[in-house]
């Protein structure tokens, strides 16, 4: 039938509209390469865990449990108190999101709901300059400027580190954060409710609070869970502001210096060839590196949950 | 009837006072001072840093700036020889790490994502995978460098190497490379690559016209974003072993034998150290606020380049 009929063009056929064989391998070539690159974070993931998992397995069947609850953090003794860790983050992180939470939240609100767009457009920048200083800036910060004249003139902490002033400091670091993630959230609730909200003669601070709040509360959620995250992750303003170093004995007052998790590891660490080689306190590193892991994990994997929340509902 | 009308009347009346009332929303002035007030108290944290980190820094900085630029680690915060050479020259071989292979890499990723990639669970799994990287710890990632490249790998980076440190900064910088292009490719409007399919081209051709130079902006933005945050990091470092103490050489800026020499520094990494030092020595207090205003410099340039450039674009397409 198709050889009857007249072709303007020519040899106008199926096989016209197909590629060129180079051609076409040239582009599954690239298509596989692009892949290929993808792949790379998947593998990067498997490292991670696996370089967790291999040495923390062999801290845990070697080490003597006593000593994992014991009177404070000397790995190099052979000391090895978790407890000691966990409660300094968990001082830390807390302190980090009593100043982090109101302030955050609060510039949120103020940006996505109150901020004429050019006041927007030249406090956003300022606040996402904060964001970008690094956080050995604010570990010298800490301990230079808020130990002296927050901690010591307010609180009468010494004048030095302790976990107050690292707490701080860790709360000034993850403001952004909460703001950046809060006012996404806000933005993403319909104009159409705060209009409905207001024709019902709300006042604006009726509709932000009654209305928008409520409606992004998934988001709010979110960013603070992974403040929670950050700042437990946060290594360097625990290191230098948190009064302590190499070793910490149990506490549990903010006022005192101790070391967090990624504290006693990075001063751990720091003691460089030492760390291989004595005892197990190479794999215990490596320990606490996957207790602190397994917890940001968890934290993150249901802050995205709530965030795909917000994508669904509007 | 009577009652309606009625209450219509009294709605009427309230309705009336209501709009001539002028009494201020007293409430509502209150709840925005504060808000108003939790972002300028921000700000003012801020700007006290800054103050505070320039006051310390400005004897060493106006007393001999280029000295302590060209100058070396010592043990006396006095020595006229101090400075952060050694440290710059750290930073930038890390730079140049995290550029050749954080961003091929990430940039590559984020293409196959979003437009190769089959909407699948296993897509699904990768996204996930890579929020979920930019959420890990730094200090994590200075396990796996210490782990994989010190420990494992030490014959081919030298151990406690830049080329370590490097490649541990690239890996923790990736994700944010990926998640940054995938947004800016994201925004590539349909129209701009059905026109492309229009005329012919092929997936690449349509790619390397049409979604890479639209594209371009918001990945240089993402790239610039993450260059700053890998110069600035500090954690990782301190794992891979950037070495405390007094550094023996002092290698020029392309010197390729130092790459994997079992000795370097890094600006984020002197910083500590001197602060560290503060406590035997006051004078390096100083000495690290100058330090920091030079890594400032390059981190709030990069960052103030990638947000104006941004906002310029955003600007720009409505």
């Amino acid at each position: 039938m198709s050889d009857t009929r007249v072709d303007p063009v020519g040899e106008f056929s199926v096989e016209s509209l197909k590629a060129n064989p180079r051609q076409a391998r040239k582009e599954r070539l690239i298509r596989d390469s692009l892949g290929a690159t993808a792949l790379v974070s998947v593998l990067i993931s498997a490292l991670i865990i696996w370089s967790l998992f291999s040495e923390a397995w062999t801290f845990i069947i070697e080490v003597d449990w006593g000593s994992v609850w014991d009177i404070g953090w000397f790995p190099r003794r052979g000391i090895y108190d978790i407890k000691t860790l966990i409660v300094a983050s968990l001082i830390v992180t807390g302190i980090a999101m009593i100043v982090a939470g109101p302030l955050g939240l609060g510039a949120a609100i103020f940006l996505s709901e109150y901020a004429r767009p050019g006041l927007r457009r030249t406090l956003k920048p300022i606040l996402e300059i904060l964001a970008g200083i690094p956080s050995v800036v604010l570990g010298f910060f800490a301990l230079e400027w808020i130990a002296p004249n927050v901690v010591k003139s307010i609180f009468a902490g010494p004048a030095a580190g302790s976990l107050l002033a690292a707490g701080i400091g860790v709360g000034v670091l993850t403001i952004p954060l909460v703001a950046s993630i809060s006012e996404d959230a806000m933005k993403a609730v319909p104009m159409a409710l705060r209009e409905a909200s207001s024709g019902l003669g709300a006042r604006k601070i009726t509709t932000t609070v009654r209305v928008v709040l409520p409606a992004s509360v998934s988001g709010l959620t979110a960013a603070f869970i992974v403040a929670i995250s950050r700042a437990l992750g946060e290594t360097m303003v625990v290191f230098m502001a948190g009064g302590a170093a190499q070793t910490a004995t149990y506490t549990h007052s903010a006022l005192d210096g101790s070391l967090t998790m990624t504290a006693g590891m990075a001063s751990l660490a720091r003691g460089t060839d030492a760390v291989v080689g004595e005892g197990l306190t190479f794999q215990s590193l490596f320990f606490v590196g996957l207790v602190l892991f397994v917890m940001t994990f968890g934290l993150n994997l249901v802050a995205d949950r709530f965030v795909h929340r917000v994508r669904e509902q509007y | 009837m009577a009652k309606a009308r009625l209450v219509g009347h009294r709605t009427s009346k309230v309705m009336a006072q209501a709009m001539e009332r002028r009494t201020a929303d007293v409430r509502g002035r209150v709840f925005q001072m504060s808000l108003l007030t939790t972002l300028l108290i921000s700000l003012f944290i801020l700007g006290v840093l800054i103050v505070d980190v320039a006051i310390d820094a400005w004897g060493v900085l106006t007393g001999r700036p280029g000295g302590f630029l060209s100058g070396t680690m010592r043990s006396l915060s006095d020595d006229p020889k101090l400075g952060v050479h050694q440290a710059l020259v750290g930073t930038f071989w890390i730079a140049v790490f995290v550029a050749v292979l954080a961003f091929p890499v990430g940039i590559g990723a984020a293409i196959w994502l979003e437009e190769y990639a089959p909407k699948n669970r296993f897509t699904r799994f990768i996204e996930l995978n890579i929020r979920n990287l930019a959420g890990v710890p730094s200090v994590v990632y200075g396990l796996l460098g210490l782990f994989l490249f010190v420990e494992g790998l030490g014959g081919i980076t030298g151990g406690k190497s830049i080329a370590s440190a490097g490649i541990t900064l690239a890996i923790l910088v990736l994700p944010i490379v990926v998640i940054t292009a995938q947004e800016a490719i994201r925004a590539v409007p349909q129209e701009l690559k059905e026109g492309a399919y229009g005329v012919g081209a092929t997936k690449w051709t349509m790619i390397r016209s049409q979604v890479l130079p639209y594209a371009a902006p918001g990945v240089l933005t993402g790239t610039l974003l993450s260059m700053s945050r890998g110069i600035g990091e500090a954690a990782p470092l301190l794992l891979v072993g950037a070495v405390s103490g007094r550094l023996g050489t002092n290698p020029g800026f392309f010197d390729l034998s130092a790459i994997n020499a079992e000795a370097f520094m890094a600006m984020p990494v002197i910083i500590v150290e001197w602060v560290q030092s503060s406590g035997r020595d006051p004078g390096f207090a100083e000495a690290a606020a100058a330090a920091i205003v030079v890594l400032l410099v390059f981190v709030i340039l990069m960052n103030a380049a990638a947000i104006l450039m941004r906002n310029h674009f955003e600007k720009k397409r409505g």
